[in-house]
């Protein structure tokens, strides 16, 4: 197939305009609603709206949350050490660019 | 295959405790961990201490790997016992795609899987050493793992929207092509996640995501700042004194830029609107800097010599010079 004939895959743009649902959030997410509540409680994300059932999460959150469940899984972090460590990173980030 | 001293790996001698091996290994994963480490080969070495440390926390496994002696230098070529190796196949969460050139890993190695192959890993589905979680051959359906790439865009791109082919390797080292719209007005940094296109699943199970994180190429005259564009722009003494429009690049075009009288050097003004687009659409910065004409000539020098005489200009009266 010539480049011409492939198809063009239009992703899905994790910024920070973007609305998951709990449900999709947590597939995209590979966890859990209760680690998502956790993470929510301990304040590492913060998604839009005020009930459960209303909460949208942005692309931010995405990130945060792919993180936050590897530094838990693989370093066995609690989730105050993931929420430090999550914000530490992302000042490392911004002062390297 | 090259032998693999676990011990060494994880710096602990072969006497080491449990809690020994277990805290140098926390150690060495907190060090090589791919979301911490900005070490070219740290998920390399994460997948090595991680492998390590499945063999060596489990007494079963570690006393299988002991029995092969104490003899064996890593490295060293090793053919395994007979009736050790199976065929069971780990999948890896990659690391930087080969869009970047990256590397993409393929589970436990050779060595591993040679020893501890049939039944090295539990069932069901668990995580790896680098975070991804290995899915082995099951009875029900496994979603496959996700796939991390990196795809470099020039600012232009960024600006205009673009698309790309990517190829894509697979664990059975296969390759695939895919073209991916990138669209209009992406900032550094941010992902594009593509449903579907990740490891494909198992037993019937969805494949992974594949996700893109951009990453914009310097540029030669502009910078990105999020959604704005930094751009440096040299102009006359006589245009930063007088004031003069001049024409500016921005990434849409030329534009028109009116310099107040009486700018100096580091003054930013704004091109709202100019930078990135997006709602609401970044600005372009442009900051002044004045530069001077060389007096390398009679007339240039006279220029300047009645400028000095003329002008009671001290640049330095703000330090008490």
């Amino acid at each position: 197939m010539t480049r011409e004939q492939m198809e063009i895959l239009m992703g899905q743009l994790l910024d920070e305009s973007v609305e998951l649902e709990l449900t999709e959030f947590c597939r995209i997410c590979h966890t859990s609603e209760e680690f998502v509540l956790e993470l929510v409680a301990e304040g590492v994300i913060e998604p839009h709206g005020e009930e459960r059932a209303h909460w949208r999460f942005t692309g931010r959150s995405v990130r945060r949350t792919q993180v936050a469940v590897r530094l838990h899984h693989d370093l066995d972090v609690n989730l105050p050490g993931v929420a430090l460590a999550l914000d530490l990173l992302e000042e490392i980030e911004r002062l390297r660019r | 295959m090259d032998f693999k001293d676990y011990y060494a790996t994880l710096g602990v001698a072969r006497g080491a405790s449990t809690d020994e091996i277990k805290r140098s290994y926390r150690k060495l994963a907190r060090k090589y961990h791919p979301d911490v480490s900005k070490e070219a080969d740290a998920e390399a070495h994460f997948k090595e201490v991680g492998e390590a440390y499945e063999v060596l926390k489990d007494p079963e496994k570690r006393a299988a790997y002991d029995q092969l002696g104490a003899d064996w230098k890593a490295g060293q070529e090793f053919r395994p016992p007979p009736g050790g190796g199976g065929q069971r196949r780990y999948y890896y969460r990659s690391g930087d795609g080969p869009a970047s050139g990256g590397e993409e890993f393929g589970g436990f190695s050779d060595f591993f899987e040679s020893l501890f192959g049939q039944g090295g890993m539990g069932g069901g589905a668990r995580s790896g050493p680098a975070g991804g979680s290995f899915h082995y051959r099951q009875a029900g359906p496994a979603r496959g793992e996700d796939q991390q790439a990196r795809l470099r865009i020039s600012l232009e791109d960024a600006f205009n929207g673009a698309s790309r082919t990517l190829e894509l390797r697979s664990p059975d080292g296969g390759t695939r092509s895919i073209r991916v719209a990138v669209p209009r007005g992406v900032t550094e940094g941010q992902r594009i996640r593509l449903a579907g296109q990740g490891l494909p699943g198992m037993n019937g199970g969805a494949a992974g995501d594949l996700f893109l994180e951009l990453t914009l190429d310097s540029h030669p005259i502009f910078e990105a700042d999020g959604r704005n564009v930094l751009l440096t722009l040299p102009i006359a003494p006589w245009e930063a004194a007088l004031g003069e429009t001049v024409g500016v690049p921005t990434l849409g075009g030329r534009v028109d830029l009116r310099i107040p009288a009486g700018s100096q050097s580091g003054r930013r003004l704004r091109l709202k609107g100019r930078g990135l687009p997006g709602k609401p659409p970044g600005d372009q910065i442009v900051t002044l800097r004045i530069d001077t004409p060389p007096a390398d000539s009679d007339a240039a020098r006279a220029l300047y010599e009645e400028m000095r005489s003329k002008l009671p200009f001290n640049p330095r009266h703000g330090l008490g010079g």
